[in-house]
C-alpha cells in the first residue's frame, strides 16, 4: 500500500482532518497545551464550557484521584462569552483545526444568549453542555429528562448559526432515549459521555474529598461504560455520535470508532500526558496502516 | 515547561516519611527557586501527576533535588526509586519567588512542615537569608539550612528551639521593629501562611507565600487548583487564580484569606 490512509471524517457538513478532538473542560481553550504541541494536529479543539457571564466555579478541593480515574467538581469556572470571543477564539483561529465551542448555562435563556453571541464568530460548531453534574441549575438538570433535552435542543437550533452537538449525560437509565430526544429536537450530532457522578471520602479526616461532596468521574475507569453507551446511542439515532470517556490511546479511540462513533474526544488522558490527543490521532493512523486500510471511515461502526 | 524522562541520581530517607531525591533533568538550568515539578507514577491506575517543590538545583550538573513527604501511594512509589531508575517528570512549573527584587535585602524564609524545602533553594539566590523553620517534633534539613543562614527553629513539642509555631519564634526574635527583615518568603500549611500574612501586614512588610492545592493537569488548563484572590484574576476574570501557573507564589495581599 502506498500513501497515508484518509483520516478525514465529516460532522454535519464540517470536515475534520482526523477524528480526534479534545473533551470539553480538559483542554481550556488550548493555550496551555499549545506550549506542548501544534494544535493543528487535532481534528478539532472543543473548548471548556463558556457561559454568558464569568462563572467562579466551586470551592476547593475540586479534584481527587480514584483508581484509574479522577473526580472533578470544577463547577464550570469560565471567563464568560465576552472574554472568550475577544481572547480565546482569535487564539484558536491561528491554528488549522476546527473550533467547537462548548456552551453552558443555568437556564434556557442563558444558553441562548451565548449561542446568539457566537453566531457572528467563526466558531465551526457548538456543543451544548446539558450534562455537567457539578452545577446545581442547568447542566445535568436539562440532560436527564428527555422532554427537557428535546425542548432545549429545539430552542438552541432555532438560535444557532452553526451545527449543534448535544452533549449527553451517562447518569440516565437509558442513553438511547436521550440520544433520540436530541435527534427529535433537531440536533446535528450528539457527544457522549460526560462524567459519571461519583464520590470519595477521606477516612482519616472523615470528610468528603471534594468540597462539592460529589464530582464527575472520568478516566480509563469509565471507558467500558462509555463504550457501551456510544454503541447503544449510535445504533439508536441517525445523526453522528462523538464518543468519549477514558480514551487515552489510539487503540482506545479505535474501539470507540468501531462501536459507532464518527469522532472521538481525548479528555482526562491529557492530564497525564499533554500529548495524549495528538498521540491518539497518530495511533489511529498507525492502526489503519498496520491493517492495510485506506480510510478511517471503514472502521466506523464495524462491529 | 516540558515533560521528559528524568534519571534518578540519588535518593535517601532523611526523616520519618521524608525523602531527598536527586534527578538529572534537562530543564534544570531553567529552574527558578519556588518553582515545582510534576512527577508521574509508573502505575497507570494512578493517573494524576504529583506536584513537588524543587528544593535545590545544580545548574552545573543539571540535577534537581526534591525533598518530599510520603503522603499516599504515589509518593510511596517514588520513595522506592533507586539510582539508574527513570521517572516521567514535567517542569519547571510556576512563577517562583521574586528573587531579583530582594536579592540584596534581608529576607526571612519562613517554612512549616513539608513547606521548608523550596526555601533552601531560594536562600542560595539571596545575599542575606535567614530562616524560620517550624516542625511538629522531628526536624529535617536543618544542617542544609544552617549552612546557608541563621535558623530560628520552632517545634510544637518544644524538643528544639521555641516551643510553639513558627510565628511564636518570629515574634520572640523580632521584638524591636528596627530588627525586622525587609521581606518574608513563606511556604507551609495555610494557617501558618495566613498568620504570617497578617503579621507582615501589621508591620507593613512585603510577604510572599507559596500555596498548594489538589491539582489535576498542573499546567493551567483544568482549573482544579485555584485560590481565592482579592482581585479579579487574569484567566477567568473572577476571583480565582490558578495555583499551578499563576502561582504557586503570591504576594500575601493578592490572596483572599477569608
Amino acid at each position: 500500500m502506498t500513501g497515508k490512509p484518509s483520516m478525514e471524517v465529516e460532522l454535519a457538513g464540517v470536515v475534520l482532518k482526523n477524528p480526534v478532538m479534545t473533551a470539553s473542560g480538559t483542554f481550556g481553550s488550548g493555550m496551555e497545551y499549545g506550549e506542548f504541541f501544534d494544535l493543528s494536529l487535532l481534528g478539532a479543539v472543543v473548548t471548556k464550557g463558556v457561559a454568558d457571564v464569568p462563572w467562579p466555579g466551586n470551592p476547593v478541593p475540586r479534584v481527587a484521584e480514584t483508581a484509574s480515574g479522577m473526580l472533578n467538581a470544577i463547577g464550570l469556572q469560565n471567563p464568560g462569552i465576552d472574554v472568550f470571543i475577544d481572547r480565546d477564539l482569535p487564539f484558536l483561529a491561528g491554528y488549522d483545526t476546527k473550533v467547537i465551542v462548548n456552551v453552558c448555562g443555568h437556564s434556557e435563556e442563558e444558553y441562548l444568549r451565548v449561542v446568539e453571541r457566537l453566531a457572528d464568530t467563526d466558531a465551526d460548531m457548538l456543543e451544548i453542555n446539558i450534562s455537567c453534574p457539578n452545577v446545581r441549575e442547568g447542566g445535568i438538570a436539562f440532560g436527564t429528562d428527555p422532554a427537557a433535552v428535546e425542548k432545549i435542543t429545539k430552542a438552541v437550533k432555532r438560535a444557532a448559526r452553526q451545527p449543534v452537538i448535544m452533549k449527553l449525560s451517562p447518569n440516565v437509565t437509558d442513553i438511547k432515549v436521550m440520544a433520540r430526544a436530541a435527534e427529535s429536537g433537531g440536533a446535528d450530532a450528539v457527544s457522549l459521555i460526560n462524567t459519571l457522578t461519583g464520590m470519595k471520602i477521606d477516612i482519616e479526616k472523615r470528610c468528603f474529598a471534594l468540597a462539592n461532596r460529589t464530582g464527575g468521574l472520568s478516566g480509563p475507569a469509565i471507558k467500558p461504560v462509555a463504550l457501551r453507551m456510544v454503541y447503544e446511542a449510535s445504533h439508536a439515532v441517525k445523526i453522528p455520535v462523538i464518543g468519549m470517556g477514558g480514551i487515552a490511546s489510539g487503540e482506545d479511540a479505535v474501539e470507540f470508532l468501531m462501536a459507532g462513533a464518527r469522532a472521538v474526544s481525548v479528555g482526562t488522558a491529557s492530564f497525564r500526558d499533554p500529548l495524549a490527543a495528538p498521540r491518539a490521532a497518530q495511533g489511529i493512523e498507525d492502526y489503519l496502516i498496520r491493517h492495510g486500510l485506506t480510510d478511517v471511515k471503514d472502521i466506523i461502526g464495524c462491529v | 515547561m516540558r515533560k521528559e524522562r528524568a534519571g534518578v541520581v540519588f535518593q535517601e530517607q532523611i526523616a520519618d516519611h521524608i525523602y531527598s531525591l536527586s534527578l538529572k533533568a534537562g530543564f534544570a538550568k531553567e529552574v527558578k527557586p519556588g518553582q515545582f515539578v510534576l512527577l508521574y507514577s509508573s502505575d497507570r491506575s494512578r493517573l494524576l501527576p504529583r506536584p513537588i517543590s524543587i528544593c535545590q538545583v545544580s545548574r552545573e550538573t543539571g540535577t534537581i533535588r526534591l525533598v518530599y513527604r510520603i503522603a499516599g501511594e504515589g509518593t510511596r512509589e517514588f520513595s522506592g526509586l533507586r539510582p539508574g531508575d527513570g521517572i516521567d517528570i514535567l517542569g519547571p512549573v510556576g512563577n517562583g519567588f521574586p528573587i531579583a527584587d530582594f536579592k540584596d535585602k534581608k529576607v526571612l524564609l519562613v517554612g512549616g512542615g513539608i513547606g521548608i524545602p523550596p526555601l533552601l533553594g531560594a536562600a542560595y539566590e539571596l545575599e542575606h537569608p535567614v530562616f524560620a523553620a517550624g516542625y511538629r517534633s522531628e526536624t529535617y534539613l536543618l544542617d542544609d539550612l544552617s549552612a546557608r543562614g541563621r535558623v530560628l527553629v520552632a517545634t510544637e513539642d518544644g524538643s528544639l528551639g521555641v516551643r510553639g509555631n513558627v510565628l511564636d519564634a518570629i515574634r520572640q526574635e523580632y521584638q524591636k521593629p528596627s530588627e525586622l527583615p525587609d521581606a518574608f518568603f513563606a511556604c507551609g500549611p495555610l494557617p501558618m501562611l495566613r498568620a504570617l500574612a497578617e503579621f507582615a501586614g501589621e508591620q507593613g512588610l512585603p510577604c510572599y507565600v507559596s500555596l498548594e492545592e489538589r491539582m489535576a493537569c498542573g499546567i493551567g488548563a483544568c482549573l482544579g487548583c485555584i485560590t481565592k484572590t482579592a482581585g479579579v484574576d487574569g484567566h477567568s476574570k473572577v476571583h480565582n487564580a490558578r495555583i499551578c501557573t499563576d502561582g504557586p507564589v503570591f504576594r500575601a495581599e493578592e490572596v483572599d484569606w477569608s
